[in-house]
């Protein structure tokens, strides 16, 4: 900020509020220590901080399990309803109210098996937002049960002999969707990244579909501290127009690979290609999908006396 | 074109004329031959003519059944007086039959009488050889039941005028159904211009040739013609159904966000608004289902804009989640119910008040909300607005009952006058009252005021948990408590400004028949009938169901006995292993039970079909000991 002498000149300058990361955080968040989702609650508040979101003009909405505790814990407006319903929540808010930044908080029970009916149209309906999917591969509210991304063979309380199905990828079905506009993908443990994802995420016109692979120390120890802990488990998808790392952070990564976001069909390979590597960055971007959330603004103001006549020229058509 | 109308005009005025009080006729055909469009418009002219009108539509499960078949019959009914007409009437006095086959359903159904005329299409007595003998054998079947039979040369007599009399027969009924009631062939051709206004010249007056054959084709042919008296109201009029009423109070709500899943019969209340709601401020959203649907209004509602979902049984099912969810965070948000005959997908198209127990207690947990039942198709207009506002004023969702009946019935009623009180201001956006709980629940009432996402200083996330005045989950088990004591507090709230119903009748008698939504004609006609003949019978009817209305013990107390009518199921005792006691009653009577501790009876069926006033009288017969009707 440039500083102006006090004076200057008359002209009072307006008193602009500069919100700090503590104007965004709420109640001391109840997650389990060492979860992933502590890491992501404040990447999200700086972004808020970063680009000076205005609480009351901020809205978290989010399903149910341990991520969807997430709104409770932000100093914003916040919608904490169904399991698997944040999606149509989220776009009921955003159709008619293009003035409100819409975040939707959702897990991998909460998005990729209950709500995936959602799933599969707000990805289609587009509307400006950014989603982020909290994937930990196993239900943790409920204590332990196999998720619809639980890798083959989890053992977990529905399947203590190892879960049966190939998971879900969640990249790969969201690349698969009609109108798809923004997919990203990151890990909790690797905050610069994760940043930057999140603030893509937030830049992108349209909806950001963004899976964080993020560590549950409770039930998924197992899983997830030899990905943490090993350098090989991650490859960095590397581009101008995708996440841009500061070259610092950059280096830390053993594996970086050259990726086009606005390439669908290379996206769609290297979406199916997670097998030993966990490829992080953004896969794709469209500028250009169309918004239902622009249909959805487009008639608001209209005065009470051209709504009235609107509607007595339909009545008119039942007059005898 | 002016000159034939004058001519026939000429030569009504020659034709001597009963005058009958009212008629009933049916236009019964297979799917996709424009009876139900016939029927509509002879309800509109009649309606134009200043007479009482009710019509109710014979609709087959499918879009193309078989044809020339008893399940396929689609057709309408239009009962048409000189007095104002609440219900489909008892039996047909007059049926135009495109086929022969489609009447079975409609005799099975009891809706015929000895005496009554049938007009059936001659063609299939030259047709093949099995459909002549089918025809031949309905025939004499007919005949055999009493019906007076008229042979029409109807395909004949079109092929005249168009190449494919299939399309334009129903407008050659039409005139033929003006001639015989007398009605004004100005207005028939008016409203043919009104069908047919997106079509060219050439159909419009194809359709007008037809209107005119039909009409002296009658007149020359046929011996009957009637004249129903009508008085033209100062009072300005519409004509319209239930759901096309709905459409339009939706709008006239000041709602801007009708968000649906297409299920039968709710769907087309949401046609009737598709043209305008933009223009009126508001906008369709057709959803993936119906959980998203009632999901998509909740969040448009949580975020200050005012909100409908339309849907029938099935789609309540779905949405009772979010329904209560809707209670537990008090979400204001207007939900239409248009039943249907259930359980599971039932009779998608046939009426029944099914969902009455569902809607009240559906959801998990206590649940109280609002529920209103429309009696008519103004107050489906009305209601719509009336629940907008409680919505908002009770922070709550707000159940509208509607069902087949209504939603596809035509009646003429005054025409709202819209206000602009209707409609709701821009969202507050203010700063939020510092201090001011997100649920500062009133003590006496339960009600509080609700932040908008906008309004600095009102941040709160809101939530489905328990959860205290801030909307803070409560780990305090005594909150929980508290909170459940508000909301329902708030309809006992509501309670307190609602008036006890008028009984229809004396207030005191032997039998007070006891219903809601839209069997409130019948009832009240068939009462009427019976009292005539000096039953000492009564009705109500109840519009608010939660709230109930207050008063009905005091208001029971007065009759030797209670009994409700309802088109849902009950046991009937004296069937096999149906007892007092293990008897399971109709939904209503089931509820008032529980309400009045008073040994309420009940009288109902699931034939899927609008009661008619003599069904209720022959249950009358049997409980008062009377003589109430000709055909017993």
């Amino acid at each position: 900020m440039i500083a102006l002498q006090p004076d200057f000149c008359d002209i009072k300058m307006p008193e602009v509020h500069q919100y700090g990361v503590e104007d965004y955080a709420s109640s001391k968040a109840r997650w389990c220590s060492g979860c992933g989702a502590h890491t992501i609650l404040h990447s999200v508040q700086k972004l808020c901080e970063e680009e000076q979101l205005a609480p009351e003009k901020t809205v978290f909405v989010s399903g149910i399990g341990c991520s969807s505790r997430f709104p409770h814990y932000m100093k914003t407006y916040g919608f904490h309803g169904l399991h698997g319903r944040a999606f149509p929540v989220a776009s009921g808010v955003k159709f008619r109210r293009p003035d409100l930044n819409v975040f939707v908080i959702t897990g991998d029970g909460d998005c990729c098996s209950i709500g995936a009916g959602h799933w599969v149209h707000a990805i289609r309906y587009n509307m400006k937002m950014v989603v982020l999917l909290f994937d930990n591969s196993i239900y943790g509210l409920t204590k332990k049960q196999t998720s619809p991304t639980s890798p083959i063979g989890t053992v977990s309380n529905t399947h203590p002999r190892g879960s049966i199905l190939p998971p879900i990828n969640p990249i790969q079905a969201t690349l698969g969707l009609p109108n798809v506009s923004f997919v990203a993908q990151t890990v909790d443990w690797k905050p610069a990244h994760l940043q930057a994802t999140i603030k893509k995420a937030y830049e992108h016109p349209g909806l950001s579909f963004v899976r964080i692979v993020q560590r549950c120390p409770v039930f998924m120890r197992d899983t997830y501290e030899p990905t943490v802990k090993d350098p090989d488990a991650i490859t960095v998808l590397h581009h101008d127009e995708g996440i841009v790392l500061e070259e610092d952070a950059l280096k830390k990564f053993r594996h970086v690979e050259s990726h086009d976001p606005s390439d669908i069909v290379k996206a769609r390979e290297v979406a199916e290609l997670v097998k030993e590597t966990t490829p992080i960055g953004l896969f794709y971007q469209n500028k250009e999908a169309s918004r239902y959330d622009e249909y959805g603004a487009h008639n608001l103001g209209i005065s009470v006396e051209d709504r009235i006549e609107a509607i007595n020229s339909l009545m008119d058509r039942y007059a005898v | 074109m002016n000159s034939t109308s004058e001519t026939i005009h000429t030569k009504t005025n020659r034709t001597k004329r009963e005058t009958i009080k009212e008629a009933v006729v049916e236009i019964v055909s297979d799917s996709g031959e424009g009876a139900q469009k016939c029927g509509q418009s002879l309800g509109i002219i009649s309606a134009k003519m200043g007479n009482g009108v009710w019509t109710v539509e014979i609709i087959p499960a499918e879009i193309q059944p078989p044809a020339r078949s008893k399940e396929g019959a689609s057709g309408i009914r239009v009962r048409m007086g000189s007095n104002k007409i609440t219900n489909m009437g008892d039996h047909a006095d007059m049926v135009v039959a495109l086929n022969e086959q489609v009447l079975y359903g409609r005799i099975d159904q009891n809706a015929y009488k000895p005496g009554t005329y049938l007009l059936i299409e001659n063609k299939w007595a030259t047709h093949t050889e099995e459909t002549q003998k089918a025809y031949k054998e309905s025939l004499e079947r007919f005949t055999a039941l009493g019906y007076i039979i008229h042979e029409i040369p109807m395909e004949q007599e079109c092929l005249k005028h168009v190449s494919d009399a299939r399309k334009g027969k129903n407008m050659w009924v039409l005139g033929l159904l003006c001639n015989i009631y007398d009605r004004d062939l100005a207005m028939a051709a008016d409203q043919i211009k009104d069908i047919f206004r997106k079509k060219s010249e050439q159909v419009i007056q194809s359709n007008l040739d037809l209107l005119h054959a039909g009409y002296a084709w009658a007149e020359d042919n046929l011996p009957m013609h009637f004249t129903i008296p009508s008085r033209l109201s100062e009072e300005d009029f519409v004509v319209m159904n239930g759901n096309e009423a709905i459409s339009l109070g939706v709008m006239a709500a000041g709602i801007e966000l009708c968000s649906m899943y297409p299920i039968t019969p709710a769907t087309s209340a949401t046609h009737g608004m598709a043209e305008t709601i933009e223009s009126a401020g508001g906008i369709i959203h057709q959803a993936e289902d119906e959980i998203a649907a009632i999901g998509f209004a909740i969040g448009a509602s949580y975020a200050g804009k005012t909100a409908v979902t339309i849907t029938s049984g099935p789609g309540i099912a779905l949405k009772t989640e979010f329904i209560g969810l809707a209670v537990m965070a008090e979400i204001p948000l207007v939900i239409i119910d248009v039943q249907r005959g259930g359980p599971s997908t039932g009779l998608p198209t046939k009426v029944e008040q099914g969902d009455l127990l569902s809607v009240l207690y559906g959801a998990a947990g206590d649940a109280p909300k609002i529920v209103l039942a429309a009696s008519t198709i103004e107050q489906c207009f009305h209601y719509v607005i009336l629940a907008r506002k409680l919505a908002e004023s009770f922070r709550t969702p707000v159940f509208v009952l509607t069902d087949a009946n209504l939603a596809t019935g035509v009646q003429p009623f005054p025409r709202p006058k819209i206000k602009e009180e209707w409609f709701t201001g821009p969202i507050d956006q203010s700063p939020w009252k510092e201090g001011v709980k997100a649920y500062d629940w009133d003590a006496q009432t339960g009600l509080s005021q609700r932040p908008f996402p906008g309004q600095k200083g009102g941040m709160y996330t809101l939530t489905g948990l328990a959860h205290d005045e801030d909307s803070h989950v409560a780990y305090d088990p005594a909150i929980n408590q508290r909170a459940a004591e508000s909301r329902s507090r708030k309809l006992a709230a509501l309670g307190q400004t609602l008036k006890s119903p008028v009984v229809h009748g004396d207030k005191t008698g032997d039998l007070l028949l006891v219903g809601w939504g839209s069997t409130r004609g019948a009832i009240e006609e068939a009462v009427e009938r019976a009292r005539e003949k000096g039953a000492k019978v009564s009705s109500l009817h109840l519009h608010f169901l939660s709230p109930m209305e207050p008063g009905l013990k005091a208001i029971f107390a007065k009759f030797k006995k209670v009994m409700t009518v309802e088109i849902n199921y009950s046991d009937t005792i004296g069937n096999p292993l149906i007892t007092e006691e293990n008897r399971r009653y109709a939904q209503l009577a089931w509820y008032l039970r529980a309400h009045t501790l008073i040994d309420i009876d009940c009288f109902s069926n699931v034939y899927g079909q609008p009661l008619s006033p003599i069904q209720i009288l022959k249950m009358l017969e049997k409980e008062l000991d009377l003589t109430l009707t000709d055909h017993t």
